[in-house]
């Protein structure tokens, strides 16, 4: 008798706290960064994301208005499963709401179906598959800041054009370098040019020297780099070394962050073509936030795209929180919110979150400096083209996603 | 065909640094015992030196050859002294286990301070450039690195194989107690031989800083492959895990041009093999 008396009290506790977490004006946030804080990814996003993050809070003045948001961070250290048993212990123990960032295209898929198994709210900057908002799109996911279609199309089109019509592909052997691959060759042949080879190498390639030197062999004009991190940095590096600039080949870094560029070095770098959606030196906006954040990075960074994205999106998830009146802790529904908002934040401009997920902005071609162009330690980036954010991104007729079939 | 060659020429150039860090690592072993999992931060660390002192003291490639392997290893001297030493006579996982707290350390704090995609070193003047072989373009650096690593294997060969000092190291590993009735002090030897062991580590950091970027990781990514060489080749034999550094970067090579996805883990595929067929490594006696 006693043990049922308990049970119905405990049934009930346990009925309350649900319902009350689920009371409409519930102001409580729980967010995670879940990021690559150690591994080849960690400069670009990291650590760095983390604080992306924490700004985003302050400068949201919800704490002002009665919010209460906390946050963690975690690491995934590129590997799916130890991100999908820290996605999962976050909602179910520690009552995250939304998870952030995310880098690496293999984990940030398997990230993706716990989010939404769990419904929660998933903010994608640090991924680059385009398969985010197309075939395994949910109702919980927005993805921020660029995606494989987004740098294919803007850098592979620019690079087509100027008369680079054969290409040959060194590829990380994983999600995003198939995704990048793929979504490369599609624009490489509807522009009339042609993929003559390829290989893919293991992530976190020390040397690519053999696979250069096939490179080197196929006579390509360009040299598409589907990886991202430290093995573009390797590759460009040894490519300088091999001589294959100087031969007459191009390479096109068809990722590349502004961490990468200083590993690199202009020295090396200078002259390569790449794309992003955001670069700390583009306006009055963008530099007035870069002195901010960089003025708390241990290493007095400024902001890389993905840090960047981290920022912009939270932003976004708290405009929609706030048009809400409270915190429902239902991911499809404040996501759906964050789809009715037209996104305009200081570091991305004016944009939208289409209902696939995908945000778009401007995508900008950048060129980097000669050593003797950069007058500052992080000057490395010339301006030398705006794609619009309505073109930049998979267009909505040709997305595979389930969602826009209702 | 050609293209063959050049293959064969790049696992060259790989091949040496897998033989200078398992010579070092092989030279450990088989005179301290120590299974040395420090020794890829020790490599990191040789090639941070050669950054710091290019780019804080002015001090060029050249003379961070020299200095680098000896700041490193002294750096590792004060470590045997202080840590190692008191581990002597122990089962080898002992060993094991604090130089590989040691390189998470060490690892750790350097990435703490200078984070995780690399700083650039660039090559020396001298050794910019290239040369057409016919079959490849080689850098002169490469070719550099594979000669003066050559030599550099060649000497610690000679050093511990066929001269006094070597003659009395090796005596001292067989037997610590009758070689210290001789007058010879032992705990010192030991110390240096340690100290040598890092440096040759250091120096092959010195020399893979301009090919790769000075990263934190550098060495973690490398340590692994270089500990299948040397159990591939038997543990401390000198010779073997020269042969086997050399063979295992052609192979590896090879593996790169006709099935690239694999060139990660065929190392260990032949360590499994090697294992199951002669336990005691390629060269190595039964213990």
């Amino acid at each position: 008798m006693r043990n049922t008396i308990s049970a119905l009290l405990l049934g009930t506790a346990m009925v309350l706290s649900v319902a009350g977490v689920a009371s409409a004006d519930d102001k409580t946030v729980k967010i995670g960064v879940l990021s690559d804080q150690s591994g080849l990814y960690a400069d670009l996003a990291g650590p760095g994301s983390t604080l992306a993050a924490q700004m985003a809070i302050e400068d949201s003045g919800l704490k002002a208005k009665g919010w209460t948001i906390d946050l963690i961070s975690g690491d995934h250290q590129n590997k799916p499963d130890i991100g999908t048993t820290i996605a999962r212990q976050w909602f179910d123990v520690d009552k995250v709401d939304t998870i952030v960032d995310v880098p690496n295209s293999g984990v940030a898929l398997a990230v993706n179906n716990v989010v939404k198994e769990k419904n929660g709210v998933y903010i994608n900057s640090g991924a680059a598959t385009s398969d985010l908002t197309n075939a395994q799109c949910t109702p919980n996911t927005v993805h921020w800041t660029y995606d494989t279609y987004m740098l294919a199309h803007a850098t592979g089109q620019a690079l087509v054009k100027a008369g680079g019509d054969t290409w040959f592909f060194l590829t990380a052997d994983y999600a995003f370098g198939a995704a990048l691959e793929r979504d490369t060759t599609a624009v490489i042949t509807a522009n009339g040019g042609k993929v003559v080879g390829g290989v893919k190498h293991p992530l976190n390639t020390a040397d690519f020297s053999s696979f250069l030197l096939q490179a080197q062999a196929s006579k390509a004009k360009i040299i598409g780099l589907a990886n991202a991190g430290g093995d573009t940095t390797n590759s460009i590096k040894q490519a300088a070394e091999f001589g294959i600039v100087k031969g007459g080949q191009k390479l096109a870094a068809l990722l590349l962050f502004l961490t990468d560029v200083k590993a690199i070095g202009l020295e090396t770098a200078q002259g390569l073509n790449f794309t992003e959606t955001f670069y700390w030196d583009l306006n009055d906006n963008t530099r007035a936030f870069s002195k901010r954040f960089s003025e708390r990075m241990k290493n007095s960074a400024p902001p890389t795209m993905v840090q960047a994205g981290v920022y912009a999106g939270l932003l976004h998830y708290f405009k929609a929180l706030e048009a809400l009146g409270g915190n429902p802790h239902d991911g499809a529904k404040v996501v759906a919110k964050m789809k009715t908002i037209p996104t305009d934040d200081p570091l991305f401009g004016k944009g939208e979150v289409e209902a696939n997920g995908r945000v778009t902005h401007d995508a900008y071609l950048f060129e980097v400096k000669k050593p003797s162009e950069s007058k500052g330690p992080w000057d490395f980036y010339k301006l030398v083209g705006t794609v619009p954010g309505n073109q930049a991104f998979t267009p909505l007729d040709k997305s595979a996603c389930a969602l826009l079939k209702k | 065909m050609q293209a063959l060659y050049a293959q064969l020429l790049v696992g060259l150039i790989n091949g040496s640094f897998y033989a200078l860090l398992s010579l070092g690592l092989a030279v450990i072993f088989g005179m301290l015992n120590i299974i040395n999992f420090a020794h890829g931060a020790l490599y990191m660390m040789g090639a941070f030196v050669a950054y710091f002192l290019l780019n804080l003291g002015g001090i060029n490639y050249w003379w961070a050859l020299l200095i680098a392997p000896v700041i490193v290893g002294i750096f590792g001297m004060i470590l045997e002294r202080t840590m190692l030493q008191w581990l002597a006579g122990l089962d080898h996982l002992y060993g094991l286990l604090l130089t590989f707290g040691i390189a998470l350390i060490v690892q750790g704090v350097f990435q703490n301070y200078f984070g995780s995609s690399g700083l650039p070193y660039s090559i020396p003047d001298q050794l910019k450039g290239g040369v057409n072989l016919g079959f490849m373009f080689l850098p002169i650096y490469r070719g550099w690195v594979v000669i003066f690593s050559l030599v550099v294997c060649l000497a610690t060969w000679f050093l511990i194989e066929k001269t006094q000092l070597g003659a009395y190291l090796r005596a001292a590993t067989e037997n610590p107690t009758l070689v210290r009735a001789f007058g010879i002090n032992v705990p010192r030897m030991i110390t240096l031989t340690y100290g040598l062991g890092v440096g040759l580590a250091a120096l092959a950091g010195v020399l893979s800083a301009p090919i790769n970027q000075v990263r934190p990781l550098m060495g973690a990514d490398l340590i692994i492959v270089v500990f299948a060489v040397v159990v591939i080749g038997g543990m401390g034999s000198i010779m073997g895990s020269i042969i086997t550094g050399f063979a295992l970067g052609v192979i590896e090579g090879l593996t790169k041009y006709f099935y690239p996805e694999a060139s990660n883990t065929v190392v260990f595929v032949l360590m499994v093999v090697v294992l199951l067929v002669k336990p005691t490594g390629l060269t190595g006696r039964a213990a």
